[in-house]
């Protein structure tokens, strides 16, 4: 990732150098903002809990509602700031709210006591995660070589997950030093925040790859490299129209309603009783080792087989972690495969999703093509994970996996065809 | 700007937010060695611990005492507390025994419950899954109830996850209420949703009391261990404890539902089913320990210091305002022989 820190911004060339390009260097520097950000705000909601409940005296109920403020509400901005930056054309300054939003929550955490405080400051750091992640898919897709495109998000995530890893045990390691040392790792979160924040909104290139020359705010101009300014349309809702983006809307919402998510499948491995309940935190550790291992071979791999199929292989890793979870037998390989299984299905999915919508959506509307996809994924698994519950309730644990592993098991072919076309004409999306 | 320019700004910010952040923790872990050092901000009596009827509690003054188990006479709380050298997040005791959860922090931090003997000698220690969050031991010592947050369930995508124990010291058994059998209105609850938690125990060493939550409502359930079921008996009541007569629960109840919760305590009389709220302005969030059969004692985070709390007591029939009982303690459990 040092190459990033080396190269100056003005000789990047956005639209890549034709096959085996390398990743573009403004990939890697949002890698790097993600990553900071993510030690940021890893770091916070590792010792959430243990504050609210230790320090600030808060209990059960208090925790489980700010956390699901925490879980929920970014779904709900993420198309309207796609939108915003299709329109404005300002992909970069968008994502920079969004960050700086999130930056700024750190430091009302310093002051925040209560649990109203507490509350406002969560949820403006979750909206700064909304408005962020379409625009800056967006920016990666554009400064990207559309052939290179599953490789560049694969990179992306395998950062991402980088700062995710660390953040948790850098805030370990001062409450280690300062035991009673929360407002140093709120101080530090906040440091890391601004660290990306500066990256960002130094480093990062407004690219604008549908920009009208002399439309828009002129600040950032000089930001924009000269090879991303084609006199181009601007955007229209009824540029999300393409066959393809719809029929991969359809896919991902299909799929999402059968993904029932990470925690159940650690509760069922948990009931099964293969460890111990404090190594409970550990599976999830595992599975995200597994996605930052995966994402850069995965990605690459898309870009060679097709982004669709790597995307249905990645939903039969999750098909198979179903199976795996749902033997009635115990033991740590079990287990430990489950969660090589989910990692694969993440660093198949996840960065993929974005590739292949950004890949069915013209330029002029790649924020809100993404935030489409983003956002039918992460409602589609909400319903998913409150049918499970129903499910888990009326037929039992055991039952309920099987019968939403057969499910997908149905699903899957369906999609694969549904995909097939598109992952055919990928090369001239 | 020019490539070069945009690295020097960028170099500058980097430098001065990171020399904040050192400064600033470098700063707080002179404080936090000179806290250890410094004495206490409240008295502290030095000798052997207190025996007798006697509150104890966590201690939260600031000073090198700060979360260790200290315990005051039960007829002069204001007297200097007597600290020992346990460390403990919660705490319950008995005059034969006490009860301890604790955060052992390291890169991984742990959490455990340990059980000592009266005369301070550790009997047994188990991990938890999580954070702790309450504690009660049955009057005869036998019983001890933890109920700690599972770490990791928070990414079931919504919710919290608890889990609550009930460890027989005497069979050498425990168990997950969370498995007992669960009815409401004489209907079974089997969604994984379910969660228990804030055990107090009746005098019979079988029947308890406890709070369970399902679909985002709570009710006050009654729990026979023998059976392995639990009974709602009431909703909208969590954390309940029980009189020391046995005659009435005192539990927090949700004032305002909905988005934000104003918890104020409140008492049911098991035989009449009258329930009278208790006076108070703050939103209280504790389990409720009794005084005596006429007064209830709780902890309140003070509104000035983040992680130093009171013990405030009121009148269980609600006749008075509630008055300050321990400054800068929480956790109270009564000890009334021994």
């Amino acid at each position: 990732m040092y190459i990033s820190l080396r190269s100056a911004p003005d000789d990047m060339r956005p639209q890549g150098a034709g096959r085996g390009a390398k990743v573009s260097s403004v990939v890697i520097t949002l890698g790097i903002v993600s990553m900071l950000t993510d030690i940021s705000s890893e770091s916070v909601s590792a010792i959430l809990p243990l504050y609210i409940t230790g320090v600030i005296g808060l209990s059960t109920i208090a925790y489980g509602f700010l956390d699901g403020i925490y879980q929920g509400i970014s779904a709900f901005v993420r198309i309207a700031a796609g939108w915003a930056s299709d329109r404005g054309g300002q992909p970069k300054w968008v994502a920079f709210f969004g960050y700086g939003l999130s930056a700024l929550a750190r430091v009302g955490l310093l002051f925040a006591s209560g649990f109203a405080a507490l509350t406002a400051v969560i949820t403006v750091d979750r909206l700064g995660k909304g408005i962020r992640t379409a625009p800056r898919d967006a920016l990666i897709s554009a400064s990207s070589d559309p052939d290179n495109l599953g490789r560049s998000f694969g990179t992306h995530r395998m950062l991402d997950t980088v700062g995710a890893a660390l953040g948790p045990l850098l805030a370990f390691v001062i409450l280690f030093l300062i035991p009673d040392g929360y407002s140093t790792v709120f101080v530090v979160s906040l440091a890391f925040a601004l660290l990306g924040v500066a990256l960002l909104g130094i480093v990062v290139p407004n690219i604008r790859p549908a920009e009208g020359p002399s439309e828009g705010p002129s600040e950032g101009r000089s930001d924009r490299p000269a090879a991303t300014q084609p006199a181009a349309p601007r955007f229209r809702w009824n540029q999300l129209t393409d066959p393809r983006l719809r029929r991969l809307l359809v896919a991902a919402g299909l799929l999402g309603l059968l993904t029932i998510g990470d925690g159940f499948i650690y509760l069922l491995l948990q009931t099964r009783g293969a460890f111990a309940a404090e190594y409970f935190p550990l599976l999830y550790v595992g599975t995200n080792l597994t996605f930052l291992a995966l994402a850069i071979p995965f990605g690459r791999l898309a870009d060679r087989v097709g982004r669709a199929r790597i995307f249905v292989v990645g939903h039969l890793a999750l098909l198979a972690a179903y199976v795996v979870a749902a033997l009635p037998v115990n033991g740590a390989l079990l287990t430990i495969a489950c969660l090589l299984l989910l990692g694969m299905f993440y660093a198949a999915t996840d960065g993929i999703l974005a590739a292949l919508a950004s890949q069915f959506t013209p330029p002029e509307a790649r924020a809100t093509g993404i935030a489409a996809a983003q956002t039918v994924v992460a409602l589609s698994r909400l319903v998913a994970s409150t049918t499970f519950g129903l499910l888990w309730f009326l037929y039992g644990s055991q039952a309920a996996v099987i019968g939403v592993a057969v499910a997908l098991a149905i699903v899957i072919p369906v999609v694969a065809l549904l995909l097939r076309r598109p992952a055919r004409v990928r090369a001239d999306a | 700007m020019t490539g070069r320019s945009r690295w020097w700004l960028l170099s500058a910010i980097a430098a001065l937010v990171m020399t904040a952040a050192t400064v600033y923790g470098v700063g707080e872990w002179r404080r936090y060695q000179s806290l250890q050092a410094a004495p206490s901000s409240v008295d502290v009596a030095t000798g052997p611990s207190l025996s007798g009827p006697r509150v104890i509690f966590r201690n939260t003054a600031v000073g090198d005492d700060y979360g260790r188990v200290a315990a005051v006479p039960l007829d002069d709380p204001g007297a200097p507390r007597a600290v020992s050298d346990l460390e403990c997040d919660r705490v319950d005791a008995t005059p034969e025994r006490t009860v301890c959860l604790r955060t052992v922090r390291g890169v991984v931090t742990t959490f455990e419950a340990t059980v000592y003997g009266a005369d301070g000698t550790q009997e047994s220690s188990w991990p938890l899954p999580g954070i702790p969050s309450r504690t009660r031991l049955s009057e005869s010592s036998r019983l001890v109830a933890t109920t700690a947050f599972v770490t990791g369930h928070s990414y079931v995508a919504v919710g919290f996850s608890t889990e609550t124990v009930v460890t027989d010291t005497v069979a050498g058994t425990s168990a997950n209420i969370q498995e007992f059998e669960f009815t409401v209105d004489g209907r079974r609850v089997t969604s994984p949703d379910r969660n228990m938690w804030g055990v107090t125990f009746a005098a019979d060493d079988n029947t308890f009391f406890a709070t369970a939550a399902s679909g985002g409502q709570t009710w006050l359930v009654e729990g026979d261990l023998a059976a392995r079921t639990l009974v709602a008996i009431k909703q909208g009541a969590e954390c309940p404890s029980l009189s020391p007569d046995g005659s009435r629960l005192a539990y927090k109840k949700d004032l305002d539902p909905g988005a934000d919760a104003r918890w104020a305590i409140a008492v049911l009389d098991l035989a009449t089913g009258v329930e009278v709220v208790l006076p108070g302005e703050q939103s209280i969030d504790d389990q409720a320990e009794w005084l005596d059969d006429g007064t209830v004692l709780y902890g309140l985070p003070r509104i000035d210091a983040v992680g130093d709390n009171d013990i405030w007591a009121v009148a269980a029939d609600g006749s008075s305002d509630p008055v300050v009982f321990i400054e800068r303690a929480m956790s109270p459990a009564v000890v009334r022989e021994g």
